[in-house]
């Protein structure tokens, strides 16, 4: 027989409710459960109508991230029996600062349309011809920017900063750090047009650097570190601009030849 | 869907047609004070103050100094106060924190390459540390001399 623990759930329905409540559910316990198999059982044999994202149960889809006990966690990742000692309860809300749509669901709009602002995929100012063949990148150019690509759109590190919260117009952390992983690749060419958009009180400037993002980060992408790398650039780009006001663009901060 | 919603979508992305009423939790004025990592952050963003009456205190010292031996002796009377004394004590406490903060912090902001990879972060915060130790042993050699 299995251990049993109390999972007390936030529940939220639109078209009834003025504010969301806690339900709490018996499940078990068994060695090899995440807290997301703990939510399917409800689904499937306890209570039906709870709703809530997930896809592919293995840490990359980045859909099924929830407040576990107040920490944003990704619930597939987040063994059940880390809290099933002496009897403790796990408390599953849905992700801070976002706007709940039902139960554990977030609206992710509002995240989508910051992300999609930052530009966050190759620009190129001038297009070779295919006959160049593809671009090469060294290894070492591949790993200057290989940390921030392993972002998953999660949104858990959206959830640890309160400066989201307390300022919902903030560009945020991941997006942020997407914009630093473009910046850093040899084949782009755009870090000027996002340093536009970001070099903004609502951009980089509006980050405090509490560093919660980086701790929760399941894929250890470091979005504080990246914010303030992004900070140093763009002070580093206004003195330049000093220097050489004219034929001064942001990519000369690139300390390393690109290959094109 | 009219022209005018799908207008709205494109450019605030409020988008409620089968969401009738989203719940928006308003965060709290103690937000900080539920998580001891908050906590710790607005201690750090608090001890520019302590740092500020620091420079303050040094600079009257200064002045003291200016003014002669009689300014100086009456300054030193007041350093000599409980007050002061326990000012110093927080704003001394409050400028480690401050400056250790600090310090670990530099190397997730600078990410220095040597060789085509980047500097472990122990080799950027070290010199900062060092540099620290070097100016402090002076000031101490300075007084105590």
């Amino acid at each position: 027989m299995a251990d049993k623990i109390i999972l007390e759930i936030t529940r939220y329905s639109p078209e009834q409710d003025v504010e969301p409540r806690f339900e709490s559910y018996e499940v078990p316990v068994y060695k090899e459960w995440v807290v997301l198999d703990a939510l399917n059982y409800i689904k499937d044999k306890v209570d039906g109508s709870l709703t809530y994202r997930w896809s592919c149960r293995m840490g990359i889809c980045g859909s099924c991230g929830m407040m576990v006990n107040g920490e944003p966690k990704l619930t597939c990742a987040t063994f059940l029996s880390a809290y099933a000692r002496n009897g403790n309860k796990v408390r599953v809300e849905p992700l801070r600062y976002f706007p709940v749509v039902r139960d554990l669901v977030t609206e992710l709009s509002d995240f989508l349309v910051k992300l999609r602002n930052v530009k966050p995929w190759l620009i190129r100012k001038d297009e070779p011809p295919l006959s160049q063949g593809e671009f090469l990148q060294t290894p070492e150019q591949l790993d200057r920017y290989k940390q921030f690509s392993m972002c998953i759109n999660c949104t858990l590190c959206y959830a640890a900063c309160p400066v989201v919260g307390l300022d919902p117009v903030f560009v945020g952390p991941a997006a942020i750090a997407l914009a630093q992983r473009y910046n850093m690749d040899s084949r782009d060419q755009g870090a000027d047009e996002r340093m536009a958009v970001l070099a903004h009180p609502e951009g980089i400037w509006g980050c405090t650097f509490v560093g919660e993002c980086t701790r929760v980060c399941p894929k250890h992408v470091d979005p504080a570190g990246a914010i303030q790398q992004y900070k140093l650039m763009a002070v580093l780009d206004w003195v330049k601009s000093f220097i050489m006001p004219r034929g001064h663009t942001s990519k000369d901060v690139r300390s390393e030849p690109r290959n094109d | 869907m009219s022209a005018v919603n799908r207008e709205t979508i494109k450019t605030t992305a409020v988008y409620t047609e089968f969401h009738p009423r989203w719940y928006r939790e308003r965060v709290s004025v103690y937000w900080w004070l539920g998580q001891w990592q908050y906590l710790k952050f607005i201690l750090r963003e608090l001890s520019s103050v302590p740092v500020a009456i620091f420079v303050v205190i040094t600079l009257f010292q200064l002045r003291a100094l200016l003014s002669g031996p009689a300014a100086y002796a009456r300054f030193e009377h007041w350093l000599r106060t409980p007050g002061a004394i326990v000012l110093n004590v927080i704003s001394f406490f409050f400028v480690l924190l401050h400056t250790i903060t600090w310090f670990n912090l530099a190397p997730r902001a600078m990410a220095i390459r040597m060789r085509g990879k980047r500097l472990p972060d122990l080799l950027v915060a070290a010199p900062n540390y060092a540099l620290w130790l070097v100016v402090s042993v002076v000031v101490a050699w300075f007084i105590l001399r």
